[in-house]
């Protein structure tokens, strides 16, 4: 007999949770033997690569532009900004190539490839914007030329690349939520359904 | 002579941006050899052995 309290969402919700994504799956101790590849590293590899750039963003976030442009402390913390912004993008695109040709949607795992085809587009999001909040005539020339295409499309009725305002805003606050929250949902959908077999295993 | 002075000297980007134009394709040398870097990494970590791969036990 289901009492009041197995009808609560929070027991509902709980017993959800623990059944699909037990703690011994969440963080398991061994992986099979298929992942001992180099091909797998590069998820993590990405995973590292944003960890510091959300680390050194909120650096450069805390001091401002005149400290990135004008000390030497800041030109290196947007140096490292901008290079593991480079890794990221490299790691990532070397993942996606992995998981393409191991056709890693197989068994279920669709979400797992959509999530990471949108984290692909919102990281190309924050990568424009970050260029056009430079406050530099790298990104005054970038803006000017991206404002021709984005009006032809329709689009800079809502997306002013020349609103220096809006673009920081977009580079800080929403495209970096929704890389991180996304990031979230994409690695625990592979904790969930677990690495993907090889061909020959699957059968 | 400093580390900047250094890698001023050995990268010198002081200059208008080479490109390769390729029909409607034009991309920027720099871009190109990152995207050749891309592809000679994939094909390593599909190649090279992974460390300590021996000592594990099948599937674990
Ligand atoms: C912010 C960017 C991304 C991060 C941080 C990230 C991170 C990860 C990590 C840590 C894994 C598990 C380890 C591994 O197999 O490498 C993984 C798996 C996976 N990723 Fe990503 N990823 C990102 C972007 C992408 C993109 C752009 C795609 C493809 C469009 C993608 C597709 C997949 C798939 C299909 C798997 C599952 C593999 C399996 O189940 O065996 N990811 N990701």
């Amino acid at each position: 007999m289901t009492t009041e309290i197995d009808r609560q969402w929070t027991t509902r919700l709980r017993k959800t949770v623990v059944e699909k994504l037990p703690p011994e799956k969440l963080l398991p101790d061994t992986q099979p033997a298929y992942v001992a590849s180099w091909i797998y590293v590069f998820g993590v590899t990405t995973l590292a690569a944003l960890a510091i750039v959300i680390a050194t963003g909120c650096v450069l976030a805390m001091k401002g532009p005149l400290w990135w442009h004008l000390s030497s402390t800041g030109h290196f913390v947007n140096s490292l900004h901008l290079w593991s912004v480079e890794i990221f993008f490299f790691a990532m695109v070397i993942h996606l190539w992995g998981k393409y040709f191991m056709a890693a949607w197989r068994g279920g795992r669709q979400l797992t490839w959509v999530t990471g085809v949108v984290l692909f587009l919102t990281s190309i999001g924050a990568g424009f914007t970050g260029y056009v909040s430079q406050t530099n005539y790298d990104s005054q020339w970038i803006s000017t030329q991206a404002k021709d295409g984005i009006n032809a499309t329709g689009g800079g009725a809502f997306f002013n690349v020349l609103n220096l305002g809006q673009m920081l805003m977009w580079h800080i606050v929403l495209l970096p939520l929704a890389a991180v929250a996304l990031t979230a949902v994409h690695v625990i959908y592979v904790r969930i359904k677990g690495v993907v077999p090889p061909f020959e295993e699957e059968k | 002579m400093g580390l900047t002075e250094f890698f001023g000297a050995v990268f010198n980007l002081d200059h208008v941006g080479k490109y390769i134009h390729w029909g409607f394709i034009q991309l920027s040398v720099s871009n190109a050899i990152l995207i050749a870097l891309m592809i000679v990494t994939f094909i390593s970590a599909l190649l090279l052995p992974f460390p300590g791969k021996r000592n594990r036990k099948e599937g674990k």
